[in-house]
């Protein structure tokens, strides 16, 4: 796997995010900034001093801790995994005890500290994984897709712990996920990666709200990518011609440039072409419905507006308009829905 | 019939009464054999971790190799150590050709492939990522493979029981290199050979069993321990 990255730094205190599709180079980075692989080029600053020799390789790794995506536990009690890397840096027994216990009550395992760690569930295995890192009272607490192997009800309630902890302890994290909605939930900041490089790092408003490419703002959830030119300004906001449709967006852009115009499904609103409803949306357009896609909790509709379109609609609205494939409905989405990437 | 029955009646009273002879060659064959166990753990598991954690070009074919040594025939190593301790042999000017410490080695050369393939497999099926977990908790190199151990400690008692089985066991190479001396370099397997041929079935009976009892409690005692770490 190869990954070049120019330069990235990570603020004292701040919860980052390193998301991206699989194979995007994400474990790789995590393993190159803990030094468990050694970069073919460039360095590591810790705190302003490099880290290279073996011996301030040691010292900074055990300023850091890691929790991979399985729990990776060894076959010993629960407490004693929770100790282990306390036992390795050779601290007091009684101390090393007393820190792991706080570390499992804190984790809601405490009951569990005599059991074998070969008889957890992956919810507690994962907890207990958690707890030996905290246990080492990291500066930099690494994780790797840590919640990726769990259930989603044993996914929520570890998540809802672990931000509760961040926000006590503090600690430093740099957090590697495919999911963006854990990203969005926990981070600070976001880096977004593919393919080896970083396309984007912001806020989780910067790379949701303003995406600096087509990859990144598919990976954030943008269904609608679509590709204009500039033909008409009117002082704030401009149109762009999309497959000789006109679609109005917010912006300051010359004409004649290329833009392309990103659209989240849950922005756009359907509607039944007879209603006369009046819409504040000043984009406006008649289309056919190509698909129905069922989400589970709401419906993807994919529709065809000249150019193509995707609208989110709940459950109930598709009921309540009859939405089926071949039907004409009329999509609207406001101006400042539309988020714009300059060429 | 008379024979078997017999046999095993004068064997029991050869092991009752505490024969002098019987438990020199018991405690010969445990020394022998212990030893070489012994030595064979500290190359086998060295050498297994190693090339079980190391990447290097040939390594499958290392590993092939240490497979094939798992069942070196003991008359084979048997004839090569004779071949070097000969007196006008590689190693000849050590003079303990026909001597315990023959055996030993030859035992150790028999044993340590069996430790050596069993360490290499165990230490391989452990998760790829536990040694960078262990790494990332701060481990240095010695304590990373010293926990990987320790993780891999069931099949790594397997391999002790293997090894020490192999040895206790076996008679062609101690025959060659230890030359079955009457109360120097005779042990079980050796001797029940001999008392065999010489149709001294009682004695033979007796050393068999003393062989299988043997192999049982030392088995025994590492199953013990390897249920007791076992998780519940």
């Amino acid at each position: 796997m190869l990954l070049q990255v120019p330069s990235l730094s990570i603020q004292e205190e701040e919860i980052f995010s390193l998301i991206g599709p699989n194979g995007a180079g994400k474990t790789t980075l995590l393993q190159a900034l803990s030094h468990l692989l050694k970069p073919f080029q460039g360095e590591i600053l810790f705190r302003g001093s490099r880290v290279e020799t073996n011996h301030s390789v040691l010292g900074y790794r055990r300023k850091l801790a890691m929790v991979f995506q399985e729990p990776l536990l060894f076959d010993t009690t629960v407490l004693n995994n929770v100790a282990s890397g306390l036992k390795i840096r050779g601290m007091k027994r009684d101390e090393i005890y007393d820190r792991a216990m706080e570390q499992l009550e804190r984790f809601g395992i405490g009951h569990l500290n005599g059991r074998s760690a070969k008889t957890l569930s992956g919810g507690e295995a994962q907890r207990t994984s958690l707890a030996r890192a905290f246990a080492l009272r990291p500066e930099i607490l690494l994780l790797d897709e840590p919640f990726s192997s769990l259930d989603p009800p044993t996914r929520d309630s570890l998540m809802e712990d672990l931000e509760h902890i961040l926000q006590q302890t503090r600690t430093t994290t740099i957090f590697a996920t495919h999911d963006r909605l854990e990203a969005l939930r926990l981070s600070d900041r976001i880096a977004l990666m593919n393919k080896g490089r970083i396309l984007q790092i912001g806020s989780p408003e910067e790379v949701t709200n303003h995406p600096a490419n087509e990859v990144v703002a598919s990976f954030m959830g943008v269904e609608a990518i679509l590709t204009g030119k500039v033909i008409k300004r009117n002082g704030g906001t401009f149109i762009a011609s999309v497959k000789g449709q006109e679609i109005e967006a917010v912006g300051d852009i010359p004409l004649g440039e290329t833009v392309v115009l990103c659209i989240r499904p849950e922005n756009v609103a359907l509607s039944i072409l007879s209603s006369r409803e009046g819409t504040s949306a000043r984009n406006v357009f008649p289309g056919k419905i190509l698909k129905v896609t069922s989400l589970g909790l709401y419906q993807k509709v994919q529709l065809d507006c000249g150019f193509p379109l995707v609208a989110y609609v709940t459950n109930h609205s598709l009921e309540e308009l009859s939405l089926v494939e071949g039907k004409d409905v009329r999509a609207s989405f406001k101006a400042t829905a539309v988020m714009v990437i300059r060429k | 019939m008379d024979l078997i029955l017999e046999g095993i009646k004068k064997a029991f009273w050869l092991l009752i009464t505490f024969d002098p002879e019987v438990m020199g060659i018991t405690l010969l064959s445990l020394e022998v054999s212990g030893i070489a166990t012994l030595v064979s753990l500290l190359i086998g598991i060295s050498t297994g971790v190693t090339v079980a954690l190391s990447r290097f070009i040939g390594k499958r074919m290392v590993v092939s190799l240490i497979n094939t040594g798992m069942g070196l025939p003991p008359v084979v190593v048997g004839l090569f150590v004779t071949l070097f301790l000969w007196r006008n042999g590689p190693l000849g000017f050590l003079e303990i050709l026909y001597t315990p410490t023959a055996m030993v080695i030859a035992q150790t050369i028999i044993a340590t492939p069996i430790v050596m393939g069993i360490t290499l497999a165990a230490i391989q099926q452990l998760p790829q990522k536990l040694r960078l977990q262990i790494l990332s908790l701060g481990a240095t190199r010695l304590q990373m493979v010293w926990i990987l151990i320790k993780e891999a400690k069931l099949p790594l008692l397997a391999a002790v029981m293997a090894g020490f089985g192999g040895v206790i066991s076996e008679v062609g190479a101690s025959i060659m290199v230890g030359g079955n001396i009457k109360g120097y370099s005779r042990v079980l397997t050796t001797a029940t050979v001999l008392e065999t041929s010489r149709g001294n079935f009682d004695v033979a009976i007796a050393l068999g069993i003393i062989l299988l009892l043997l192999a049982y409690l030392v088995n025994l005692i590492l199953t013990q321990i390897q249920q007791r770490e076992r998780p519940r």
